[in-house]
């Protein structure tokens, strides 16, 4: 009896500092920096993309809309993004001629494609989507192969004036996976097998284009006015 | 004490995938990504519950049944450990379902569900070893 009562009294011993390891590791992990991670592959559920067709920039008559499909890690879409885009806003976009719809298209190979574009659908719920957009292409370099990218893109949702905590809980919650994953579906659909690929009335035109091809593909899409 | 350790075990198990789905962890320690896939999935709510809620209920409920049949008055065949069987029994059922989801519906398998499921079998194994007739020690008879 008493053999028993010290065997379990030793049990409560283990089962105590079992607990404690336990609870130790837990605390830990809680108060570690949160790593984001976006899951692939997810089911696309209707509500992904309800009255939701892409990031548009421009007016609601432009004659044309030109999709984007690309990839935030993609170095071809950041000499896109810094080089062309600016010239394309100016001579297309603030003219009212296009409308322009950009898609997520993250390619497997890039690692932090999905965290990335994730982040960006969390600064639209802040109203700061196309300055998140442009800083993730500006500052790629920065996070593009990094294992703490989602640090960088907390950094520049602090640079942009965002609420963090409603940052950090939209990012925790990978709420917006369905969305990037329905963006991906189309492109697939389509024919996108690279970025940037464009989607200009109907056709869809791989690699990067410079701002004056743009242009005259637009003009060319776009039917003569009548006098 | 086996069916404590064990229901322990999946206790912070249930706590860790928990602490993920409420936000308070950002990643999950799980290398292929098909963890967060299937706790972020639809299937990870059952009747508009969190699974992993249900499971440190569950959890908790097999534990604290397990230091209640350690005790000496309940040693032998006794309503906890009868329960301790008919609980863990519902919890393989459970698990299976939850397995056939993740291979069939998700197309994903995390591997601490998995971990879940054999503690569990294993559980519910002990749990019956338990109810069992009780082997006498030689010369004691």
């Amino acid at each position: 009896m008493a053999a028993a009562a010290t065997g379990l009294k030793r049990f409560y011993l283990v089962l105590g500092v079992v607990a404690l390891v336990g609870i130790a590791a837990l605390v830990y992990l809680v108060r570690q920096p949160k790593g984001v991670s976006i899951p692939a592959n997810v089911t696309v559920l209707a509500a992904d993309t309800a009255g939701f067709r892409g990031y548009l920039l421009g007016s609601d008559s432009a004659v044309l809309e030109v999709s984007e499909y690309a990839d935030y890690e993609c170095p071809a879409c950041q000499n896109f993004e810094t080089i062309q885009f600016p010239a394309v806003r100016d001579q297309l976009i603030a003219t009212g001629k296009v409308r322009w719809r950009y898609r997520d298209f993250p390619l497997e190979m890039h690692p932090n494609a999905r965290v990335a574009a994730h982040a960006a659908a969390c600064a639209e719920e802040q109203g700061k989507y196309w300055e998140l957009h442009a800083g993730l292409y500006e500052r790629q370099g920065e996070w593009a192969l990094s294992r703490k990218a989602s640090g960088k893109f907390r950094e520049l949702a602090d640079a942009l004036g965002m609420d963090r905590k409603r940052f950090d809980d939209c990012m925790s919650s990978a709420k917006y996976a369905g969305r990037i994953q329905a963006s991906l579906e189309e492109g697939i659909r389509l024919g996108v097998g690279s970025t940037p690929t464009f989607l200009i009335g109907g056709r869809l035109f791989p690699g990067v284009l410079t701002s004056d091809s743009l242009r005259m593909m637009v003009e060319q899409a776009i039917p003569p006015r009548t006098p | 004490m086996g069916l404590a350790l064990l229901s322990l075990a999946g206790l912070f198990i249930s706590i860790y995938l928990y602490l993920f789905k409420i936000g308070k962890i950002g990643t999950l320690a799980c290398g292929t990504g098909a963890c967060e896939q299937v706790q972020l999935s639809p299937q990870s709510r059952f009747l508009g519950v969190e699974v992993a809620l249900i499971g440190v209920l569950g959890y908790a409920v097999l534990f604290g049944l397990a230091l209640l049949a350690l005790q000496p008055r309940f040693a032998g065949p006794s309503w906890p450990a009868r329960l301790l069987v008919v609980l863990s029994g519902g919890a393989v059922l459970f698990s299976a379902y939850l397995t056939a989801l993740e291979l069939f519906v998700i197309h994903a398998i995390c591997r601490y569900c998995v971990v879940s499921a054999v503690l569990i079998v294993v559980i519910f194994l002990l749990a019956l070893r338990e109810l069992g007739p009780r082997r006498e020690a030689p010369g004691l008879a």
